[in-house]
């Protein structure tokens, strides 16, 4: 059988780019922590070009998938690295955090994570998550003097071994049970419903929770808030971004092709999961005091929603999903982009009170500021209503009313603490202003800011791009 | 295309937004930005106003459908258009809205004085919003408009408001959210039977009987919050108290306007059965509203609150007019919401007109206006009067109506529905005494000035308004006598067909 391995072609093409920017910056003796990020950034448009150019099929004993799907997953995924860099260039200067290693672990997490987007296997789907995993393991861990990053760090690891355990142990069963890991072959396996073993039920329970914790729904999201804060936050944007959308499209193409014929087994667990998740995502948020905390909490919420998407198991609930995960990127990216900008003679700050007044202090940062909060609520114009009315489209077709009700009401109890914030911004008194911007943050806070402000000007391309890319999962 | 030869309506619906850029880009110390500010402001909405006049002139009173219909593709795979136009319903609430926008910013020329810029951009979208939401011809984009309005209303309680302006920002932004999140899910059912959100399908679409109740229902969430109805009214007396005048004015004017037009968009002409079925529930809310909010009011001790509680018992006339369901009544709920949006809009700027002078709106630290400031003791009997219900005045026609349409349906419903009016009378003439008559207690209020040129030219326009639409009133009710009718025979048809399926399959 001919060996297709031009499929991997954007894969092998940025991992031989992070060798060579790894080479470079261990061989020249300057600093080279900004031309590393730059050369990442070009490694990913690079990368970017290849998903958009390259073929689709079936690759390497068909292990390796490349269809629409993971086309869109692999576009999103470099989106959201490339803006995680972007962030990255002013913090690490200011923290004492500039060395090269930092975009080089960035691009292998991202290998990782387009692997995971093509995986048509259950030894592919690991392989890639493992690389990801373990740059995002030392990236958390990143800023080594600083007691909060290492913690995280740790917890990440150890929290995430274990998640990566219940995963192989999950695989092993589906493995034992059925007696492959290819992903069609699985399905051709599993096509009567009535004649699985409860062995591999059993096995599939564990895959969810394995890839669960990675997207940090309830319950595998306790590790979440503590690592969100404790990282250094252009970590923490990244991990709310790209590895999210990565696990997710992990999560939706092994439910939706191997087991996509045992939609009854899997339902149930992944609308409870949904369920504990927009409640704790909504409820738990209203108390946080630290910025990063809450939004590690929104993210919870945000990953329940889309899993609303998922619950309902149809193409239109994946481009509902799909479509959410690019809201949420750059929603996401845009608020860290002005966390990041939350800096005081120097220092870092995190308490949600220390944005009062920034409406008045800094116009413009208030303004794109506003526009996250409220996409992340879900007002219309912006983008995140968009997603969550394709998200609750697929639940109301599907007939999960249950669901879609418990999911629009947490999602007002949601808008309270996102408003707050907008209350802190405009409605208190000014305290003491914060430093002047880096060009890097303001770029980045007005680009995702236009594309959740404008989604709604132009959505079609958008929706019909995630249309024909869940439609490869129904086939 | 349409009457006007060219995008009118998108033209009215986007102009304010692009005044709004305008208003962004100033550049300079404080005071220029915000003399700038205001003079864009004032200048968008005044343009913005003489093109709606364009509708006023060109509407064809006598077609029943939409006109000035204008779309664009914007979702075409998912039935989705961006797609605007106008009805005999709709016409009169864009004029509304864009009437009561100039005067808004006049209003608040000197009463704003901190980020001005803000506050024009703010009411520069809100403008856009609420044009677009009664210009809107497909669901979605009603939708996006219904809770944009959200985003500048908040922003205006919440900055320029009161001392209790968060409690009551939250509070507003987080009920009315939650009706309409309700309403969200309607719309998908809606979709996913019909394929499609085009308002004039759906208006012809029949929805399963049990699905109409829940989908009424998923309305009423909505759309209560937003009139407000017994018991969800909450909302609107903090509202009111901590907004800035403008932003009452906005909020009584137009907003409150939206729910009443959203169930006779809505819930009327879409959900026939489910609206006939649950029209008791809805009367007895309305009762509910106009007899018991009535005593509130008395009981208030703030200006603004009276006026607030005020607004819920006379939406709750609306609401009457609106499920009885025949031409009267309907007719009279439009003339009731227009009539109030004018009127209470008009009362809120009169208690402006006072607070910015005194900086009070304790009913008990006012009496004997009428010394010291004659226009406003007439500008403000003017619009009690039309809060009454004076035959002469824009209130009486709208109350009669639906007083008749309520007789039509049941003899109890109009007898409790027109104590409403008594007790209407009793406290706005009791509000009336206290302020303008009696005897100049405080020495503030004997050096109190009378209307400043700037404020008769607030005032005038809504005076002759109130007049014209009390002496006049056919000149208003011929724009949606036609659409009403359609309504009223497509709702019987639809009652009709069941009874009569009913019958045949027994």
């Amino acid at each position: 059988m001919m060996m297709h391995w031009t499929t991997a072609l954007p894969e092998i093409a940025l991992a031989c780019c992070g060798m060579a920017i790894l080479l470079l910056g261990a061989l020249t003796p300057r600093d080279t922590f900004r031309i590393a990020s730059m050369l990442t950034i070009g490694a990913f448009l690079l990368a970017a070009m290849l998903v958009i150019a390259g073929p689709a099929g079936l690759a390497y004993h068909d292990q390796f998938v490349v269809d629409a799907f993971a086309g869109f997953i692999k576009l999103l995924v470099l989106a959201g690295s490339a803006l995680a860099v972007v962030a990255s260039l002013d913090y690490n200067e200011h923290e004492n955090l500039r060395r090269f290693e930092f975009p080089v672990l960035l691009l292998f997490a991202t290998v990782g994570m387009m692997v995971m987007a093509s995986a048509a296997n259950l030894m592919t789907l690991y392989v890639g998550l493992e690389l990801q995993s373990l740059s995002i393991y030392v990236l958390a861990a990143f800023a080594r003097d600083q007691l909060r990053s290492a913690e995280a760090g740790l917890k990440y690891f150890v929290l995430g071994a274990l998640a990566s355990g219940l995963l192989l142990y999950g695989i092993s069963l589906v493995y034992g049970f059925s007696g492959t890991m290819q992903f069609d072959r699985l399905a051709a396996a599993l096509t009567d419903p009535a004649h699985v073993s409860p062995g591999l039920v059993v096995g599939i329970v564990f895959v969810v929770a394995g890839l669960a914790f990675k997207v940090s729904a309830v319950p595998f999201h306790m590790w979440t808030p503590d690592v969100y804060e404790g990282a250094p936050t252009p970590v923490t944007l990244l991990m709310g971004t790209s590895p999210k959308v990565a696990a997710m499209a992990l999560l939706v193409r092994a439910m939706a092709t191997p087991f996509g014929h045992l939609l009854a087994s899997w339902q149930q667990l992944i609308v409870l999961v949904a369920i504990a998740s927009v409640l704790l995502g909504a409820l738990a948020a209203i108390g946080q005091h630290n910025i990063k905390r809450l939004m590690a909490y929104s993210s919870i919420g945000h990953m329940g929603y889309v899993l609303i998407g998922l619950a309902a198991g149809t193409a239109v609930g994946i481009r509902g999903v799909l479509l959410y995960l690019l809201t949420y990127v750059f929603m996401n990216a845009g608020t860290f982009a002005v966390i990041l900008a939350m800096r005081r003679r120097g220092e870092m700050t995190e308490e949600i009170a220390d944005l009062s007044g920034l409406g008045r202090r800094d116009p413009a940062m208030a303004l794109w500021m506003t526009v996250f909060m409220f996409s992340m609520a879900g007002i219309p114009p912006f983008s995140g209503f968009w997603a969550k009315y394709f998200i609750f489209t697929a639940a109301v077709q599907s007939g999960l009313w249950l669901l879609a009700v418990i999911g629009v009401l947490t999602s007002v109890i949601g808008a309270y603490y996102y408003i707050r914030i907008i209350k802190v911004m405009y409605f208190d008194a000014p305290g003491e202003p914060f430093d002047p911007r880096p060009a890097s943050l303001s770029l980045l806070a007005a680009g995702s800011g236009l594309f959740t402000t404008l989604f709604f000007v132009i959505p079609a391309p958008f929706v019909g791009a995630a249309e024909a890319a869940a439609r490869v999962l129904f086939r | 295309m349409n009457a006007a030869g060219f995008p009118l309506l998108s033209l009215i619906t986007w102009l304010p937004l692009v005044g709004g850029l305008v208003i962004l880009a100033v550049r300079g110390d404080e005071d220029t930005v915000a003399s700038n500010a205001r003079w864009t402001a004032l200048w968008t909405s005044l343009i913005v106003f003489a093109l709606s006049v364009v509708l006023w002139v060109r509407f064809d009173p006598a077609e029943p459908g939409f006109q000035f219909v204008e779309s664009a593709t914007w979702l075409p795979q998912w039935g989705i258009t961006y797609k605007l136009g106008v009805d005999g319903i709709s016409v009169l609430f864009v004029l509304l809205s864009t009437v009561l926008t100039p005067i808004c910013i006049l209003a608040s020329w000197d009463a704003i004085r901190v980020r001005v810029r803000e506050y024009m951009l703010a009411f520069l979208i809100l403008e856009t919003m609420m044009v677009g939401m009664f210009a809107a011809m497909d669901f979605v984009v009603f939708y996006m408009f219904f809770e944009g309005v959200l985003i500048p209303m908040y922003l205006i309680i919440g900055v320029w408001g009161g001392p209790r302006r968060v409690y009551a920002a939250i509070k507003f932004f987080l009920y009315t959210l939650a009706g309409s999140v309700l309403m969200l899910l309607a719309l998908l059912a809606m979709w996913y039977q019909a394929g499609t959100t085009d308002i004039p399908t759906l208006l012809h679409t029949q929805f399963p009987a049990s699905m109409q109740t829940w989908l009424f229902l998923a309305f009423l969430a909505s759309f209560a919050v937003k009139v407000p109805m017994w018991p969800v009214h909450t909302w609107l007396p903090d509202a009111h108290v901590e907004a800035p005048t403008a932003g009452s004015v906005i909020l009584a004017g137009v907003l409150l306007k939206m729910g009443g037009y959203g169930f006779l968009r809505f819930s009327l002409p879409m959900l026939p059965l489910a609206s006939a079925h649950l029209a008791s529930l809805m009367y007895a809310l309305s009762v509910i509203a106009v007899i018991y909010t009535s005593f509130v009011a008395f009981a208030q001790t703030d200006m603004k609150k009276l006026i607030a509680y005020s607004s819920v018992a006379h939406m709750g006339v609306v609401t009457i007019g609106i499920f009885t369901a025949n031409a009267q009544g309907i007719s009279g709920a439009m003339f009731q919401m227009l009539s109030h949006g004018i009127v209470s809009a008009a009362l809120f700027l009169c208690v402006g007109v006072v607070y910015d002078r005194i900086h009070t709106r304790e009913i008990a630290r006012y009496g004997g206006l009428a010394d010291r400031m004659p226009a406003y003791a007439f500008v403000f009997m003017v619009f009690t009067m039309a809060s009454i219900g004076l035959p002469g005045t824009s209130g009486f026609v709208g109350e009669f109506l639906v007083l008749v349409g309520a007789f039509r349906v049941n003899f109890w419903l109009a007898l409790l529905g027109s104590l409403g009016m008594i007790l209407g009378a009793a406290y706005a003439l009791w509000l009336y005494r206290r302020i303008i008559f009696g005897r100049i207690t405080r020495d503030d209020l004997r050096g109190i000035l009378d209307l400043s040129p700037r404020e008769v030219a607030v005032f005038a326009p809504l005076v002759v308004l109130t007049i014209w639409m009390g002496v006049y009133p056919s000149s208003f009710s011929q724009f949606w006598d036609a659409t009403v009718g359609t309504i009223v025979v497509h709702n019987q048809a639809a009652l009709h067909l069941t009874t009569t399926l009913a019958a045949a399959n027994p």
